[in-house]
């Protein structure tokens, strides 16, 4: 039977993020997606919750926290409900630091983990996407060939997190056995960031473009050795997160629309007492149930290893799409329901309303 | 928790009936769709699962326990079960569904408000559920159908219309009310049984869809019934009386919207395989300009399946673990209605003359889903309930 409480690590999870999300992502939101930059006093704040740490096991140095795919969903979840941008540069570590514990070899948990346990901020990153109308996160155009000791690294990645501050970025390029995922030094010779990039939304999250040229990487650094990784799985567990802040950020149109559509007033009335805005609203809630608990479901899924493997890619893609799509719905309603004010910079609205638009195309800016 | 695991009491009665469905209903579905107003003769094998519950029609508590409600987190009850049972018998056939006993939710409302008293007489039989009268749809709290208390009986007199299982059932729940100056306090609900003087059957509608089931016109002109046959409290009480009375839609709107799901989920799989034929199979792992419109339309619409279900199963379950779900339920219905016809019809835009054929039961599908939508609280009456929620609003702000 589909049962749908939070278990008592989920709420303590739910509890403090929201409360993070509310005193320091919602009030910084504005004035970073002006600046285009995340405070470095934020980041040093985020870690000191733990993200990182808690789901690191006490053998590398963490808290051994009880880390699963659905706990890391209600953390995205209530994160993206104060800032998206923020919530990804607070999850950021984990993009570099989860596949390494999910997947790594022992020896590149020993070797890299412990370094994401300390007192202070580090970045680790992910890089996955690629500039390209065809991009094919199965099917990447940067290429790794194996040469002797040795693989050799040519592509170009968009992006990418949080590139110029992380020290280590996993790389997913095309081997000939298929996809592979590198841990790349980003001093590496071959590495290099062409730009930092200017997109519609997303402004407070450092995103760059960095390029590969005839990059050489140990083979003892393909994540998972020898017989690589299941890439499938690391794909759609970035899916999943990207569907769960999704829902934080429909959440939060959500909220602020009921709150602004009962003070405005029309025609003698709040404008929320008009069928054509309640309807809105209803809609948006109702998608809003539908789509976290799909999201749930898709990293129950996740959970379930190795019994549920043949389903995590389909329910994760149909989570992620359904949820993008929306999310954008949501927030074009939010922007309806404010009518001019929804355009204007001094609501949130409208800087939703941008970011949201980004969720159909992304992949790999989150991990759940 | 969070889980979505099925458990084996669901899968074996999600086995059973859709067995039942596949090899009973859909031989018969076309036949009594062209033979509107022959009653089925072939459902005695349902009689079963439809008198134990398997619709929702199983006795919510009995009268006098103690109302304090435990919240529990994995009881598996009638709700549950029911929209496990009530997806499966509309994937089979949304009109036969409705022309089972109990398949027009009359029985809900009996085992969810009866005393143990009535609970023994009339449990068992085979309700239909009269509110709609020609003046009064979704606002239920317009009836003017009228109930004048007469020494130990109440007279009856009005028209209901629309009600599902009006000619074929052996009870009726009417919708009445005991004093029309005092508003939806005074509406209260009576069983009255078939063959009572007074109350005559008149026209069967004929529909665009669900023609298995019987939709007739009741006529009540001085029709004398115990007092006994009042479900809940006589009293008229300023407050509570009418929810009372439309609690029974928190447990009976998610089971609508697993009907829709049923239908939406037979047209879905023959969408999928008559594509499957044309070599046209559904990826996951394309990108969006390596989809062609078909897939994409696809995939839109396993995610409609997926996102609906989980909703109603959410409803459901709060309803069987002692969690208002006054909205959820709304949602469930809402969305069953919404996301179910939406599906229906692309499936028969997809095919193109095969779903326009009567050759398929495509075609049928589409036109017996529709009401879904409607029926159970239309879903723009739904939608009004959630907005009314998450606004903090009543009924003087939003209506």
């Amino acid at each position: 039977m589909s049962t749908f409480s939070l278990d008592e690590d989920q709420r303590q999870i739910k509890e403090s993020m929201d409360s993070f999300a509310a005193d320091e992502l919602r009030l910084l939101s504005r004035d970073c997606d002006e600046k285009s930059e995340v405070p470095p006093e934020f980041l040093e704040k985020t870690w000191g919750l733990g993200l990182t740490a808690n789901i690191i096991p006490e053998t590398y140095g963490g808290y051994g926290f009880n880390r699963s795919c659905l706990n890391n969903v209600i953390m995205a979840e209530a994160l993206a409900y104060g800032d998206l941008s923020l919530s990804l540069a607070a999850m950021a570590p984990n993009l570099f630091v989860l596949p390494i514990l999910e997947m790594g070899t022992d020896a590149q948990k020993q070797k890299y983990l412990p370094a994401f346990c300390g007192d202070k901020y580090k970045v680790g990153t992910l890089a996955i996407m690629e500039h390209s109308i065809s991009f094919d996160p199965f099917n990447a155009q940067t290429k790794a060939v194996l040469n002797k000791d040795h693989y050799v690294i040519n592509g170009e990645k968009c992006l990418v997190p949080m590139a110029d501050k992380a020290e280590y970025m996993l790389v997913i390029a095309s081997t000939n056995k298929g996809a592979g995922a590198f841990i790349v030094d980003k001093n590496a010779a071959g590495v290099s960031l062409v730009e930092k990039e200017k997109n519609m939304g997303l402004n407070a999250l450092p995103l760059y473009s960095v390029a590969f040229k005839d990059c050489k990487v140990p083979v003892e650094n393909c994540l998972g050795g020898e017989k690589g990784i299941d890439y499938t799985r690391l794909l759609c567990c970035s899916r999943i997160g990207l569907a769960a802040t999704s829902v934080g950020v429909a959440h939060a149109i959500l909220d602020y629309s009921i709150k602004y559509t009962k003070e405005r007033v029309a025609f003698g009335q709040p404008i929320a007492t008009r069928q054509a805005i309640a309807f809105m609203l209803a809609d948006a809630a109702i998608e809003i149930e539908g789509i976290r608990s799909l999201t749930w479901k898709a990293a129950w899924t996740a959970d379930q290893g190795e019994a549920m493997k043949n389903d995590l890619l389909r329910i994760s893609y149909l989570a992620k799409t359904y949820a993008a799509e929306q999310v954008f719905k949501i927030s074009d309603y939010g922007v309806s329901m404010l009518g001019g004010h929804g355009l204007i910079r001094e609501h949130l609205i409208e800087l939703w309303f941008r970011n949201a638009r980004a969720f159909s195309m992304l992949e790999g800016l989150v991990m759940a | 928790m969070i889980n979505f695991k099925e458990s084996e009491m669901e899968k074996q009665v999600k086995d059973l009936i859709h067995g039942m469905a596949n090899d009973i209903m859909r031989p018969i579905a076309r036949y009594y769709d062209e033979h509107e107003h022959q009653k089925p003769t072939e459902l005695e094998p349902f009689r079963v699962i439809m008198q134990s519950g398997g619709m929702g029609s199983g006795r919510k508590k009995k009268s006098g326990e103690k109302k304090e409600i435990k919240q529990t987190d994995d009881k598996i009850g009638g709700n549950v079960m029911g929209i496990v049972g009530a997806e499966e018998l509309a994937w089979g056939d949304v009109g036969l569904m409705l022309a089972m006993p109990g398949g027009g939710l009359g029985n809900a409302a009996i085992g969810a408000v009866a005393t143990d008293e009535q609970y023994e007489r009339f449990g068992k039989k085979y309700a239909a559920m009269a509110i709609t009268e020609p003046g009064c749809g979704s606002d239920a709290s317009a009836v003017s159908t009228t109930a004048v208390p007469d020494g130990n009986d109440y007279i009856l007199n009005g028209e209901k219309i629309f009600v599902t299982d009006g000619d074929r059932c052996e009870v009726v729940v009417v919708w009445a009310t005991l004093d029309k100056s005092k508003g939806r306090a005074a509406i209260k609900s009576f069983i009255v049984e078939k063959g009572t003087p007074g109350l005559t059957v008149g026209k069967l509608e004929h529909k665009c869809g669900i023609r298995a089931s019987d939709t007739a016109t009741l006529v009540l002109q001085d029709c004398r019934i115990p007092k006994t046959n009042l479900l809940g409290d006589p009293e008229i009480k300023p407050e509570g009386g009418f929810k009372g009375v439309m609690a029974t839609f928190d447990n009976t709107r998610p089971l609508v919207g697993a009907l829709a799901l049923g239908c939406a989920k037979a047209a879905y799989e023959f969408t999928k395989e008559a594509l499957a034929k044309e070599g046209i199979e559904v990826r996951y792992d394309k990108p969006l300009v390596k989809l062609s419109a078909i897939e994409k339309d696809m995939l839109w619409m396993e995610a409609q399946l997926e996102v609906t279900r989980l909703i109603i199963q959410k409803a459901a379950w709060m309803a069987d673990n002692g969690r208002p779900n006054n909205l959820e339920a709304s949602m469930a219905k809402a969305k069953g209605g919404k996301a179910g016809n939406l599906v229906v019809q692309k499936c028969v835009e997809l095919l193109g003359p095969i779903g326009y054929s009567q050759r398929y039961l495509l075609e049928k599908w589409m036109r017996d889903n529709k009401v879904n939508d409607i029926y159970e609280g239309t879903q723009q009456i739904n939608m009004i309930v959630i907005a009314r929620r998450i606004l903090g609003y009543g009924r003087d702000m939003l209506s």
